[in-house]
């Protein structure tokens, strides 16, 4: 019960610290609107053309809105030694972790919200008719990805070259979440029956199960000095 | 394993602690006890190792050698029971600029799983005279008063041992007066305290034990009326600028 009060006092703080500053939240959706923006310049994709080009696009998107959010994260805590203290308290080092992995997992949905609706009106594609199996797919594979960013921002925000060191340490692992996601969402997007793509829906999240729970067991080790 | 003496209050403990960062050795085989009703100056030239001393008490750094002991038992082997007991302040406040203090409190409050948490807020704001500044942004704040909001977090939740490194930085005469005032009353209540100052003098005033260091070791570990004060500031002074040598 402890340990829920501690993730929803560091959810709050997180939500409550981004909405007077507003900068992670921003800089995610400009970004993911950045990238839709200019592959609908680069490509010009006709509407069939566009089913086949928006899985890789939304993806691409989303990996470096995430980039962004997850340093911003850690920027918030770097500023005033917020880190250090939270670990003063006599709190689970993983209940850090879940309370800082649920605030990116809200800033990621509401960036891909935004990039997605961008997306439908620039490439004149309406996800309504496969929206459910789309969600699904697209919070599975957003769930593995925060759980990455989360612990390799924590880890990279000790290091001096952090903008560069976090997507150099995540992106090899995220690998797998990345194929899952563009394979599921190109499934969901196209009409296809569930059952020719749920393989990387489970994958996506039995990767997130497993990343979570390794994390927040081993999220001692990234704070330790 | 609990403290030899029945019914002991428990002490914070270093045994043979050795730090290093790299090549770089911040603390050397240091040994020191500090029981409630301590009150401890932390003394040394920049770079002895008195801030590393204080976040390995703190629990925030873990020691390249040797332990920290919490009521006989390790600190990091169960690291709550010791946290609870603890409050720190450091060079950086753990404040987050865009919550108020009163939020900043709260949330804190709310680590610490604290009851009575809106008095026991009300109560750390007049202590520490932010009653008119508690809903500002800490962002807002003069570096003096993220100094009373940072040590009004450390004292929230009453902890038994409050480590304070140089806890009178930008601080004006009054809040310098009452934070003093308020460190003498700690004995008395059975806390423990030590404080690290480069002000020798405020620091007498309020500590009844000296902790000289320097180099990463302690030199001196004893009543402070009877430090050899000369032979400890000469290691002081020969780092200040414009020192000369003897």
């Amino acid at each position: 019960m402890r340990t829920l009060r501690v993730i929803s006092a560091i959810f709050v703080k997180d939500l409550r610290v981004e909405w007077r500053h507003r900068e992670t939240l921003a800089s995610m959706c400009i970004f993911g609107l950045l990238v839709v923006f200019l592959f609908n310049f680069a490509f010009e994709p006709a509407r069939e053309e566009s089913l086949r080009l928006l899985p890789g696009l939304l993806w691409i998107a989303f990996a470096f809105a995430g980039v962004l959010g997850f340093n911003r994260s850690f920027a918030a805590e770097r500023e005033n030694a917020g880190l250090e203290g939270m670990c003063l308290a006599p709190v689970d080092p993983g209940a850090i972790y879940l309370g800082k992995m649920l605030a990116n997992l809200f800033f990621m949905g509401i960036a891909e919200v935004v990039v997605v609706l961008a997306a439908s009106l620039w490439y004149d594609f309406s996800f309504i008719p496969s929206l459910g199996w789309f969600a699904l797919a697209t919070f599975c594979c957003t769930l593995g990805y925060v759980a990455i960013g989360t612990t390799f921002g924590a880890v990279a925000s000790n290091t001096r070259m952090r903008e560069v060191m976090l997507p150099v340490l995540q992106f090899p692992v995220a690998v797998p979440i990345f194929i899952a996601g563009v394979e599921s969402t190109t499934g969901a997007l196209k009409g296809d029956p569930i059952g020719d793509y749920s393989y990387w829906i489970k994958l996506a999240a039995g990767f997130s199960i497993i990343f979570v729970v390794l994390s927040y067991l081993l999220f001692e080790y990234v704070l330790e000095e | 394993m609990s403290s030899d003496t029945p019914h002991a209050k428990p002490a914070l403990e270093l045994r043979d602690v050795s730090k290093q960062f790299g090549a770089f050795q911040a603390l050397n085989g240091v040994c020191l006890r500090v029981e409630p009703g301590d009150s401890i100056l932390l003394y040394g030239p920049n770079g002895a190792g008195k801030t590393t001393l204080l976040r390995v008490l703190s629990t925030l750094a873990r020691p390249s050698e040797g332990k920290v002991l919490y009521d006989g038992a390790d600190v990091h082997a169960n690291p709550a029971a010791a946290k609870a007991a603890i409050g720190f302040v450091s060079h950086t406040t753990f404040l987050y600029g865009e919550l108020t203090a009163r939020e900043n409190l709260e949330f804190a409050g709310k680590l610490f799983g604290l009851g009575n948490l809106p008095q026991r807020i009300v109560s750390v704001l007049d202590i520490f005279h932010l009653r008119q500044r508690a809903e500002t942004p800490v962002r807002e704040l003069s570096r003096g008063y993220q100094q009373r909001v940072s040590l009004a977090r450390a004292f929230l939740h009453d902890p038994q041992f409050l480590l304070l490194d140089e806890p009178f930085t930008g601080l004006d005469a009054a809040s310098t007066e009452s934070l003093q005032v308020l460190m003498q009353g700690l004995r008395g209540q059975g806390k423990a305290l030590i404080f690290s100052t480069h002000d020798y003098a405020q620091g007498k005033a309020i500590a009844r034990r000296l902790v000289a260091m320097e180099g990463g070791k302690v030199r001196y570990d004893g009543p402070i009326d009877s430090a050899p004060l000369a032979a400890l500031r000469k290691g002081v002074r020969s780092q200040e600028p414009g020192a000369r040598s003897p």
